[in-house]
């Protein structure tokens, strides 16, 4: 039980650790000033953002997404399933990636889309734009609530306050970064984010590495533990998808997290596709997520690694693990900090592991103020109000958006796995979403009630499927379906996806479909070729080149799973 | 840089006349990624110094380990300062105001819809 937790993880930080952490944010609190101020002499804090190189946004496209609720999330994965794990990112992220920088990204680019709901209203009309707005305005307050469920884990760990005390401390917190302009410094912050938790997590893994005896030793202990064997190898991950047939495990897991989770979490995830907006030309902005493919391949090893440590070095985890009782594998890697980080490191890996919380929490709740306020408020509630206005509106909304997100973390802390919950809520949210998107993108015949009908069914697609399996809903599941933990978000995704595919194709055929001329810049085949394309291409050389770094990356991630298949 | 475009720009800022051209300097995102882990490693190699004990040293199985991530620290520190220093982060003026007046947005202060 989650709870529990409180007797048992203490991290013992002194004054060096704190001062560590306070520098972090005195530096963030001024990159946030200076943005506020918007700098002196002529030169202009944001656009000097543009002519920054493409390792900048790079890092920022995978620095927005190496949120807590990875580092938690993927610890507590490798902690519980090992290796499999790397799914999630070899599988589950960089062939994404690849095909958002290569395929995606130059229609984002050309059609001038600058948000998926902005795509709904231009593309299907009101129907698909509401429903779309709704349900993200809800993912978002439930993702939000995970990242202050850690926030406050953290604060619990370092300061012995029960739970809903730290939930509340911990949502003022993140109130006062996101009313302190931190925000408006986003990508700044995450570069810097990442070095700092790259300082934090690559000394855990060598030292943990240290601890246990090396890789030898590490796979030495895993291998005597029960079902350790299976721990060694990524393929075919049934323990990951809970599916015990492993021709059925690696479908669930190709299909349901490669395909259908992975791609509809990159490509409509402007968030992400934002970053690579931000850069001067179509190769540069098709590169960002190539290039932060390279890093994205090798995060697994300072965060799935620790976990698998965690499981064998510490007590609280290797043993109720052998012995099939209940673990709260999310603590893993703060356990793991407990236990080998001295003073110093420790206040190192506090300030990273806050950071990201924080950044990943405001992006949320700033995400979800956009929409309220100018696709649902602006659009159906009241119209044609100054713009401030609707600024006062937002200011409401991130204040109601942290007081529901102290509820949704109660939600959040009754998951023993994060990433169950998480996927489940991906499955509802961007399965749909995905195929919508993509039909309607490449399909011009698709009509307008076809976009908002597919988007629901396959939402009920997935609802129903996580009701009928055997956990997802925690105890409000039935248990009709054999599924559970992850297999079950990944049969969901893909139950939503076909659903959605299937009705939209249907409704097609019955309804009427926009003329051909409103679907200019929308849809693919009428979106002229020249926006398309960059002209200078040609001129790059190899390593600036999209198309040759998407090979480079591809090659590589096939022999990362080769190696540890 | 990214492009070939904007490689003139920025990374040769001989290219250009000087009087022109201001640098990106403590707005450059590698000084504050040179100061804060440069202030990590300094901090994190004193503690290793002086700090030292056998509480640490049989949590990390007996290695010093603030002693040594401070010393990488500030060896990356010096190396982003060594790099800013060679090959400054120029900010072409007349790009900045053609931008302008095209709209302010780089995409960071933008929500995700």
């Amino acid at each position: 039980m989650v709870l529990a937790a409180d007797d048992t993880l203490r991290l013992d930080a002194n004054a060096v650790d704190y001062t560590l952490v306070v520098a972090y944010f005195a530096v963030v609190l001024l990159i946030g000033l200076a943005a506020r101020r918007r700098v002196s002499d002529s030169l202009d804090f944001f656009l000097s953002g543009r002519s920054l190189p493409a390792w900048v946004t790079g890092l920022a496209f995978i620095s927005a997404n190496l949120g807590a609720v990875e580092i938690i999330g993927m610890s507590a994965n490798g902690a519980q399933f090992g290796m499999a794990t790397f799914h999630y990112f070899w599988i589950g992220a960089v062939p994404a990636m690849l095909f958002l920088g290569i395929v995606m990204m130059p229609f984002y680019y050309g059609s001038k889309v600058r948000s998926v709901p902005e795509f709904m209203r231009r593309r299907f009309g009101t129907g698909a734009h509401l429903v779309n707005a709704l349900s993200f305005a809800l993912a978002q307050l439930l993702i939000a609530g995970i990242n202050l469920y850690l926030l406050a884990t953290v604060v619990n760990a370092l300061l012995g306050w029960p739970l809903w005390l730290g939930l509340l401390v911990a949502a003022a917190i993140v109130l006062s970064y996101i009313t302190l302009g931190g925000l408006s410094a986003a990508i700044y912050n995450e570069v810097l984010q990442f070095f700092v938790i790259v300082a934090a997590l690559l000394p855990l893994t060598l030292i943990g590495l240290h601890r246990v005896g090396g890789i030898g030793g590490l796979v030495d202990k895993i291998e005597a533990t029960t079902g350790g064997d299976e721990q060694l190898r990524s393929w075919p991950g049934t323990g990951l998808s809970a599916i015990d047939n492993p021709v059925l495990s690696v479908i669930g897991i190709v299909f349901g997290l490669g395909f259908v989770l992975s791609f509809g979490y990159w490509t409509t995830n402007f968030v992400e596709v934002q970053r690579a907006m931000a850069t001067k030309s179509l190769s540069a902005a098709r590169s960002t997520p190539i290039i932060g493919s390279f890093p994205k391949m090798f995060v697994p090893f300072i965060v799935i690694v620790p976990g698998m440590i965690a499981a064998v070095l510490i007590p609280a985890i290797s043993e109720p693990k052998a012995s099939g009782g209940t673990v709260d594998y999310n603590n893993s890697i703060l356990m793991l900090m407990e236990t080998v980080l001295p003073n110093g490191l420790l206040g190192v890996a506090i300030a990273g592991l806050l950071a990201a919380f924080m950044a990943g929490m405001a992006a949320n709740i700033s995400a979800f103020n956009t929409v309220f306020s100018y696709d649902l408020w602006q659009q159906y509630v009241k119209k044609d109000r100054p713009d401030g206005y609707y600024l006062m509106v937002g200011r409401l909304a991130t204040v109601g958006a942290t007081v529901l997100a102290i509820f949704t973390a109660i939600i959040a802390s009754g998951y023993s796995n994060l990433m169950d919950y998480l996927q489940t809520l991906f499955g509802f949210f961007n399965a749909p979403l995905f195929a919508t998107f993509i039909l309607g993108m490449f399909w011009k015949k698709m009509t307008p009630t076809a976009g908002w009908v597919g988007l629901v069914s396959g939402t009920l697609a997935a609802v129903a499927v996580a009701f009928l399996s055997e956990d997802a809903f925690g105890s409000a599941s039935i248990g009709v379906l054999g599924l559970s933990g992850q297999g079950a978000s990944f049969v969901a995704a893909g139950a939503a996806f076909v659903v959605d595919i299937a009705v939209s194709v249907v409704v097609t055929m019955v309804t009427a479909p926009k003329p051909v001329s409103e679907l200019v810049g929308l849809v693919y085949s009428e979106t002229p070729k020249e926006l398309r394309t960059d002209p200078e291409a040609h001129l790059l050389p190899w390593y600036q080149s999209p198309t040759k770094l998407a090979g480079i990356s591809l090659v590589l991630v096939i022999i990362l799973n080769v190696i540890f298949r | 840089m990214s492009t070939a475009h904007g490689q003139a720009g920025a990374d040769r800022p001989e290219s250009g006349t000087s009087t022109q051209k201001h640098t990106a300097g403590a707005y450059d995102v590698r000084t504050v990624i040179s100061g804060l882990i440069g202030f990590y490693g300094i901090v994190l190699t004193i503690m290793g110094l002086v700090a030292d004990n056998a509480d640490d040293r049989a949590k990390t199985g007996d290695w010093n380990a603030n002693l040594w991530a401070g010393i990488v620290m500030i060896v990356i520190a010096v190396a982003f300062a060594l790099w800013l220093f060679l090959r400054p982060v120029v900010v072409d003026p007349v790009a900045l105001e053609k931008e302008k007046s095209e709209g302010t947005s780089d995409g960071s202060d933008v929500t995700p819809h």
